[in-house]
């Protein structure tokens, strides 16, 4: 078997996000403008610089069985929902468990697990310890979880690249089932890291947006006065699927998973290489894995945070790899950025996006910043061409991890 | 005053709800951790810790792995 030749395909889809607890919810909410970003109200709030985040706007807590929730850390609650959408959604009645994998990271794993854990440690030791403390910290743990809920035994892998992940794990998941090792894999990323550590530690970088007074406006990509990220939360998942497994089964397919791009920095553990290289080698490498050309690209969902550094960047890499033409957003805009969970549910979007023709607009650009080199879709969404088109997801992480996922219409 | 049978597997029941789902109404006294009610070995250890706090008890681990069975836990903390 050659399996170069073994295509890959989209055929189901969940998301938990800032703007909605499905994809449907979630979807129309991007479509429509609307922002996920909120003041927190914690009374831990004071001791921080940042006063907001994208928070889910469904807890999962509410969603899952309570035994259940107690023994899943977040940041697993937000993947297990997810994947049960996107299996329910996929509708799989039969496949051989050896023939099914699981590829699901995040960033920081269990960070809210481990800091309480160690409260309890400290203060009424080691015997109050949950004994599912090791199991909701470790940062594979969501990935095992959805593995034993679909049955997953071709392997459960968890890619760990921070704000990377979710599109790293997407594209180890198309190379699973391309090489042969898997007809099936779930596959995103998810996280949960709105604690007062990491937002102190993220402002301690500078990397945040301190925008308090108007935290809906403070996700602003390219705008020329963005002053930093919003920290959000949620998982995104895909179920990706050989074609030829999906085509036995009479399955509804979404997109085609066309390939993957992968490249690092090599450059600063979290400042962007200023040239954009690795980004444009992630993306070269995209369009050469998918047998795509630049010009087959109509639409981008970038990586870009609204961090002064890292936007216009990418965009100068957009155009030397893929040329002027594509309509390039940046969801989050809308969902704040979900770090390990940010690839998970922006291939969601690029899937839907092709899908529907439509292309999410970046909102809050007041001014676009000098030296943005492609074409933002900006205040409404905008119509993509018909016929057989393609489109970019852009996930980057701290670390100097570069990676692009491409996808094709059907 | 000691606690009636009653009233400590009324208290266990609540407890295996919170943290297993099953309804109290399930556990009897003559069920199995293991084979009947399906509780894992991590979920005993939590069990166990909660049954500590329920009752005043202390359940010692090479305690807790003879105690098969519901009744097993009543007559435990009985004793």
């Amino acid at each position: 078997m050659n399996t170069d030749q073994v295509r890959v395909v989209v055929t189901g889809l969940g998301a938990t996000t800032p703007l909605g607890g499905d994809v449907a919810s979630t979807w129309s909410a991007l479509l429509a403008g609307q922002s996920g970003v909120r003041n927190l109200t914690e009374d831990w709030v004071d001791s921080v610089p940042v006063k907001f985040a994208a928070v889910a706007a469904v807890n999962p807590t509410e969603v899952l069985p309570r035994p259940e929730a107690r023994r899943l850390d977040r940041a697993e609650q937000f993947a297990l929902v997810a994947a049960r959408e996107a299996w329910a959604h996929a509708a799989i009645e039969k496949v051989d468990p050896e023939r099914l994998g699981v590829v699901v990271g995040s960033g920081i794993g269990g960070i809210t697990t481990i800091l309480a854990a160690y409260d309890t440690f400290k203060e009424k030791g080691w015997q109050r310890l949950s004994p599912f403390t090791v199991p909701m910290l470790m940062p594979n743990g969501a990935a095992g979880w959805i593995g034993i809920e679909v049955g997953a035994r071709a392997g459960v892998h968890a890619t760990v690249s921070a704000c990377a992940t979710g599109a790293e794990s997407i594209g180890y998941g198309i190379e699973m089932i391309r090489s042969g090792r898997a007809d099936v894999v779930v596959a995103g990323g998810t996280e949960a890291a709105i604690h007062p550590l990491n937002i102190g530690s993220f402002a301690a970088m500078r990397a945040m947006s301190t925008r308090n007074d108007a935290p809906h406006l403070a996700s602003r990509p390219w705008d020329k006065n963005r002053d930093g990220f919003v920290l959000g939360e949620g998982a995104g998942i895909v179920v990706l699927e050989s074609e030829e497994h999906a085509l036995a089964r009479g399955a509804k397919i979404y997109a085609v998973a066309a390939g993957v791009g992968y490249s690092a920095d090599a450059h600063h553990i979290a400042q962007p290489e200023p040239t954009g290289a690795g980004v444009i080698l992630a993306m070269r490498r995209a369009l050469e894995n998918s047998g795509l050309t630049g010009a087959d690209i109509k639409h981008v969902n970038a990586h870009s945070t609204s961090t002064p550094a890292g936007d216009v960047v990418e965009t100068i890499a957009i155009n030397e790899v893929v040329g002027d033409h594509p309509l390039v957003t940046s969801t989050k805009s809308m969902t704040g950025h979900l770090l390990g969970g940010a690839g998970g549910i922006e291939s969601v979007f690029t899937i839907l996006a092709l899908h529907e023709r439509i292309a999410p607009a970046t909102i809050n650009i007041d001014e676009l910043d000098e030296g943005v080199a492609v074409e933002i879709v900006r205040d409404k969404p905008r119509a993509l061409p018909d016929g057989q088109i393609a489109a970019i997801n852009n996930s980057f992480g701290f670390g100097g991890h570069d990676v692009a996922v491409a996808f094709t219409s059907i | 005053m000691a606690l009636t049978e009653q009233e400590i597997l009324a208290g266990i029941g609540k407890i295996i709800n919170e943290i297993t789902g099953i309804p109290a109404s399930e556990v009897s006294p003559e069920k199995s951790f293991v084979d009947d009610l399906d509780i894992d070995s991590l979920s005993m250890v939590e069990i166990a810790v909660a049954a500590q706090d329920e009752f005043g008890v202390e359940i010692p681990d090479e305690q807790l792995k003879h105690l098969k069975t519901v009744k097993d836990v009543i007559n435990f903390i009985q004793n």
